[in-house]
């Protein structure tokens, strides 16, 4: 027999750990919905004093000159651009890793080469803005002479490199996960390695590969460091690689180093443009969520 | 007296599914040395099968479509198999039999050479598939060209990711057709033959996973019958089946018997009476009993075959 103090001890403990469980729980959720109050609030302010037509057709953004224009399309079109060239050299590169390392490395060579590639991920970004920087802009412009020192061809291209290990990582636990028996009857037909690869481990790990491609474009989009080194801080509306211009969040690493007044118009922006960050974000993440549910395989 | 209705049951199942009826003394088990020309194809083809002496039957029996001699098979150092020698009958069902672990479907994933997907496996011996008496086990022999002549089914159904059309589609695109219009002929023809085409005709676009596990067996056996295969292999085709899927498949194996050598592994021993014309039974790697599935169900030679059969196996 339990007495009844013990049993009603044991009953209050699991009562203060259960809340103490939910309280760690609540603090993502609330962290979440601060932000988004913050955002919404701070930007609500910027909005009084500028119009949605003007924020979302003006083409220029210069929120800190005395001719202020407030147009979010040139650090929009620096943003895409940017992450259009990463995703060109993180797709292709970051797949054809993962073909090799799922389908045709031995074990060996997987388990070592795997913990390498993703130690490419421990990489300061700061390190990487340097990088793209001082070696790659300079490589380029052996190729383009014309290239200007701060350009988006640059940065994109590294941006890529740095996402390579997520996407790779990702897509080879998404190839690997295709059951042997599917493999067995690619080859019982007389399918090759790249064939069986190509034809039908690829298109049976689509969802996994969705996800980590829709995982590299959210890394490529709020990618920071990389893009206030290499790109140059000048909002520049342009979707060609090779000018130099800011995207958003250069914008607001920049900003944010400056000495504005709180409750400026300029220092609001900040929050503008963070809202319109969030939401570019959230429609990958949204696109990316119903890829993988559409292509789930039920095996 | 329990034994002798199951034998009973399982003579009458014989009787009403094979065309070979005979109950004849066992002598030996070889390949005939004559490697005669048979009429109707007027091509080459294997020696007949020989396991009965004496032969008094009207129909002839069936050439030889595979020879297997003295096969052994190691997993590393580990020999899974030991010295087989049986024949394939030509455009007949042999079936294999045999406890789990004895190295049936070892024995069968040697034909398609399967085991060359692992590291440290090695066969010796030889099967060797007529007419050009080419050695699926040899060592100069490419496994990819092996697996373009012997089809395989696997236990459980495995359709690829795609639409069902393309399934069908899969082998004839490896083997380089282009033509929208063959593939088309080719792929109802093959769905006809795996009795799914009524089933699929108005869906052939839509996704091969969302078919039930019978149909898609079946679609296993049409992806594989599309290359006009020599062998068929079945892995234990039905094991993951209902009893009615499971009927439709064995009643198609049947008809298959007309077309294309069927060789099947199977758990269920209804289930290899009911559809093989030959059966071997195999023991801790090695081949027990060779004979016609109606000697070896109603008379087997050996003590260990009968125990297995009449199920007083451990």
């Amino acid at each position: 027999m339990i007495s009844r103090s013990a049993l009603r001890y044991r009953k209050l403990r699991d009562r203060v750990v259960e809340s103490f469980l939910l309280l760690a729980g609540l603090v993502a959720v609330f962290t979440t919905i601060a932000i988004v109050a913050i955002l919404l609030i701070e930007s609500s302010a910027f909005f009084e004093h500028v119009s949605l037509v003007e924020f979302f057709t003006d083409t220029m953004w210069t929120p800190l000159f005395a001719d202020a224009h407030y147009g979010i399309l040139p650090l929009v079109a620096g943003t895409l651009t940017t992450t259009l060239v990463a995703l060109a050299v993180a797709v292709p590169l970051g797949t054809t890793i993962a073909i090799y390392l799922s389908e045709f490395a031995p074990t060996q060579v997987r388990e070592t080469v795997k913990p390498i590639l993703e130690l490419l991920g421990a990489v300061p970004t700061v390190v990487y803005g340097y990088f793209a920087l001082t070696m790659v802009t300079p490589v380029l412009q052996k190729l383009i002479p014309e290239l200007p020192g701060f350009n988006m061809l640059s940065a994109g291209l590294v941006i890529g490199l740095m996402i390579v290990p997520y996407v790779s990582s990702l897509s080879e636990d998404a190839m690997r996960a295709v059951p042997r028996y599917m493999r067995e009857g690619s080859y019982a037909m007389g399918a090759t390695r790249l064939q069986t690869a190509l034809r039908v481990v690829v298109p049976g790990a689509f969802s996994g590969l969705a996800a980590a491609f829709i995982l590299g474009i959210s890394r490529a989009v709020g990618e920071t460091m990389v893009v206030a080194i290499a790109a140059g801080m000048q909002p520049n509306f342009t979707f060609d690689p090779r000018e130099p211009a800011a995207t958003i969040t250069a914008y607001i690493v920049q900003v944010s180093l400056g000495d504005l007044p709180h409750g400026s118009i300029g220092y609001q922006s900040i929050f503008a443009a963070g809202l319109v960050l969030m939401a570019i974000t959230l429609v990958f993440n949204v696109i990316g969520f119903s890829l993988t549910r559409r292509f789930r395989e039920a095996y | 007296m329990l034994r002798l209705r199951a034998w009973h049951e399982v003579l009458d199942t014989i009787m009403a599914t094979t065309l070979t009826p005979s109950s004849r003394p066992v002598q030996e088990t070889s390949l005939q040395d004559t490697n005669e020309q048979s009429p109707a194809a007027g091509q080459a083809t294997g020696p007949r099968i020989s396991i009965t002496v004496d032969d008094t039957r009207k129909v002839k029996p069936p050439h030889v479509k595979a020879a297997v001699e003295n096969l052994n098979f190691y997993y590393g150092e580990h020999r899974a198999l030991k010295n087989l020698t049986i024949p394939i009958a030509d455009k007949q069902v042999t079936a294999l039999i045999g406890p789990s672990g004895c190295g049936k479907s070892t024995f069968l994933r040697c034909f398609n050479r399967m085991h060359d997907l692992q590291p440290n496996t090695r066969y010796e011996g030889s099967i060797t598939l007529y007419p050009d008496k080419l050695n699926l086990v040899g060592p100069g022999v490419d496994p990819i060209e092996v697996r373009m002549r012997i089809g395989m089914v696997f236990q459980k159904p495995n359709p690829f990711p795609k639409s069902i059309f393309e399934n069908v589609a899969y082998g004839l695109r490896l083997r380089g057709v282009r033509s929208r219009a063959t593939l088309a002929e080719e792929v109802e023809k093959a769905l006809r033959g795996a009795a799914l085409w009524d089933e699929v005709k108005d869906r052939l676009d839509d996704s091969a996973l969302a078919l039930s596990g019978g149909q898609m067996q079946r679609l296993c056996i049409a992806r594989a019958l599309a290359t006009t295969p020599e062998i068929l292999l079945f892995d234990e085709p039905t094991s993951a089946l209902d009893p009615i899927a499971t009927a439709k498949i064995e009643e198609l194996i049947s008809t298959l018997r007309d077309r294309v050598t069927v060789l099947i592994v199977t758990h269920n021993m209804q289930q290899a009476a009911r559809v093989s014309d030959y059966t071997a039974f195999m023991y801790l790697g090695e081949i027990i009993e060779f004979d016609e599935a109606a000697k070896i169900f109603t008379n087997p030679s050996k003590k260990a075959t009968e125990d297995y059969i009449t199920g007083r196996y451990g």
